[in-house]
């Protein structure tokens, strides 16, 4: 028992120590905790593009770009491509347009019924505005509060804001991650990688 | 690549005009340039001095509504035959100005029309603010605003509904609608400038409170995925909505009988002068403002010549409005429409037709010269003129068609009192008030759109 427990120690002690030997540009941390991912930095936007081309060709796929303004050629190169987002809008859309007709059916037919000027009840072309404005509304919300549902915002922490240079990503720093649960993963098969791709400088990122 | 000029129309040497950002600009120097106005520039005195000014404005805004709510509405000069007195026009005035933010932040988008960057953000909060103004007259209004709830439908204990037939129900809809999209658009697109600003502040406190609006974010290419997504439907949602917005402050009128009112010019007539209004509003104060923080290298020349363009179009299209009202008035042959338009040029208030078409008409024709649309100063007195026309055409159309209705006997004169201009001057305060803390605790240019038109930015394939 003891034995084992040591052994497994021990092997864990040499993969860190063997990983960053031969880099010089790698800066190389005794983890204590568990890797969240590989972290490159790029000058510009087409190297970054590049970079995320690259790695996504060599199988990697649970990568992601980081970039101080959108880049459509950049999720295309980390393979995302789809969002459930219109769907989600289009409902909202429906739900509102529906909900505020008959939000007003029911009230001007079935619950108040009122005549107005020998007007029917039900005076649908007099209820189109409203049913607009309500298609409206409830679309856009659906539009914003799934945006940042579906990107799980609010999210005060995240490990990349671990890395000392994030902070330039909302300036003028590119960055790519190469997460550490990618099916694929290998510390240093991904850090090579990232340094034959033209990266200022590639860090490990800690949880 | 470089050869081959993407937008031929834009550089081409037929056309070639001021670019839409300065050339030497680069990520960090946009990025640094908008951020240190909020984050390091120290507050300048002229910022103090204007605020103190627009604030005390303010309170005299509030001093007239405290005053309103304890007398009633009596206090202003609105009675029978004229309900409708400067307060509805105010709230159709300030409303109308707020459509050119829309405009510019949703339409241009989805046109494509790069130059639209600089100036959204500030366009968009100039229609928050100026929403906020119109959305207080109907509500005073009403004499008894402390039940203004009432015109929602919610289930109650007097077991009654609000009437869904009537235009002044769809104007509560199309406002609130129009005032919450449009804050959660302009929200949507300040986050990643929070996130910019949260990562540049020196301070702790700006960074917590920046930190928060930012809500984590932080540029993953998952993210802009969704958000451009978000953003382009927000534009596409936004885009009918405030079309809708007017049409139906317009349906407040045209769907009365009233003389002078009841006309299918109005909706289209209403959304053109909105945009006119709104666009002379931006030229009067982008103006000032990109002088004073030097902003000269991002809304350049290009965006001034674009806007009195757009202002001239809509201007004449307003113009093109009276004449037709002018038109169904003789060719309707009802003598109660053609008195109506007699009244207008030659009645007791016919000083403020005729200032009114040499407000909107005449000026603006001025537009014509690009001597003139290069002449800031010359640009800022028409965008004035402009916007005193467009208020003189809402008095035209509320008080000359109510003061003289069909009968003679129920004929009156109005008058607006010292209330409703202390209203009216206070909530042009407010709306100063409000729009000096937005450019000095937000970044009036948006950030990352800027960034987006940078040469940098372009993706060589």
């Amino acid at each position: 028992m003891a034995d084992e427990r040591d052994k497994r120690d021990l092997d864990k002690g040499d993969k860190h120590d063997i990983a960053p030997s031969s880099s010089v540009a790698v800066s190389h941390h005794r983890h204590v905790l568990p890797l969240y991912g590989i972290m490159a930095e790029f000058d510009g936007p087409n190297e970054l593009i590049h970079a995320a081309r690259q790695t996504y060709e060599a199988g990697y796929r649970r990568i992601n770009g980081y970039s101080p303004y959108p880049i459509e050629e950049l999720s295309e190169a980390i393979g995302f491509t789809h969002t459930r987002l219109p769907l989600i809008v289009f409902i909202g859309g429906v739900v509102g347009g529906l909900g505020g007709f008959f939000m007003q059916y029911w009230i001007e037919v079935i619950n108040y019924p009122i005549n107005v000027g020998g007007k029917p009840f039900n005076s649908w072309p007099a209820f189109i505005p409203i049913t607009f404005e309500c298609t409206v509304l409830v679309a856009a919300f659906a539009a914003v509060l799934g945006m940042l549902l579906l990107n799980k915002l609010p999210q005060p922490y995240h490990p990349v804001f671990n890395a000392p240079n994030f902070a330039l990503a909302t300036r003028d720093r590119f960055f790519l991650v190469v997460e550490a649960n990618d099916p694929k993963y290998n510390h240093d098969k991904v850090v090579e990688l990232l340094k034959s791709l033209d990266a200022h400088e590639v860090i490990d990122v800690e949880v | 690549m470089a050869d081959e000029p993407q937008e031929p129309y834009m550089e081409g040497p037929m056309h070639s005009t001021h670019p839409v950002i300065d050339p030497g600009l680069t990520f960090a120097s946009v990025t640094d340039k908008i951020s240190s106005i909020v984050l390091k520039r120290r507050t300048s005195l002229a910022w103090f001095f204007g605020f103190a000014i627009s604030f005390a404005l303010f309170q005299l805004m509030l001093l007239a509504i405290t005053n309103l709510v304890f007398v009633g509405i009596g206090l202003w000069g609105v009675n029978v035959p004229v309900a409708w007195g400067i307060d509805i026009l105010n709230f159709v005035w300030w409303i109308g100005i707020g459509h050119a933010g829309t405009l510019i932040s949703a339409i241009l988008l989805l046109l494509r029309q790069k130059w639209r960057t600089s100036i959204n953000r500030f366009a968009e909060a100039m229609t928050l603010f100026a929403v906020a103004q119109a959305g207080m007259y109907p509500i005073f209004h009403l004499g008894r605003p402390w039940l203004a709830y009432w015109l929602f439908p919610y289930p109650n204990t007097m077991g009654i509904w609000p009437q869904f037939r009537s235009p002044l129900m769809w104007d509560v809809f199309a406002v609130s609608t129009y005032a919450t999209v449009s804050a959660m658009f302009w929200f949507v697109g300040l986050i990643p400038d929070f996130a910019t600003l949260r990562d540049r502040a020196k301070s702790k406190v700006f960074q917590m409170i920046y930190g928060l609006l930012a809500m984590g974010w932080r540029g993953s290419a998952r993210h802009w995925h969704r958000y451009e997504t978000a953003y382009l439907l927000l534009a596409g949602l936004a885009t009918p909505l405030v079309l809708s917005v007017h049409t139906i402050v317009s349906f407040d009128f045209a769907v009365g009988i009233i003389p002078g009112w009841h006309a299918t010019i109005f909706p289209p007539y209403f959304v053109a002068g909105a945009i006119y209004a709104g666009f002379a509003m931006v030229l009067l104060l982008t103006i000032p403002l990109r002088k004073f923080y030097g902003l000269e290298g991002f809304i350049t020349m290009r965006h001034m010549h674009n806007m009195a363009k757009v202002m001239l179009a809509t201007g004449l299209i307003v113009g093109y409005g009276y004449m037709m009202e002018a038109f169904f008035g003789w060719y309707s042959g009802n003598k109660y429409e053609r008195y109506m338009i007699w009244n207008r040029m030659h009645g007791p208030y016919a000083l403020y037709y005729w200032a009114l078409i040499l407000c909107n008409i005449i000026t603006p024709q001025f537009l014509w010269s690009k001597k003139i649309r290069s002449n800031l100063l010359a640009l800022w007195i028409i965008s004035f003129v402009v916007s005193i026309g467009m208020w003189l055409e809402r008095f035209v159309i509320v008080v000359t068609s109510l003061h003289r209705d069909f009968l003679p006997s129920s004929w009156g004169m109005y008058q607006p009192t010292q209330w409703d201009w202390s209203m009216f001057i206070g909530t042009i305060g407010f709306f100063f008030t409000l729009l000096f803390l937005f450019i000095r605790f937000l970044p009036m240019i948006s950030i990352f759109e800027m960034r987006t038109i940078l040469p940098e930015a372009e993706v060589d394939e």
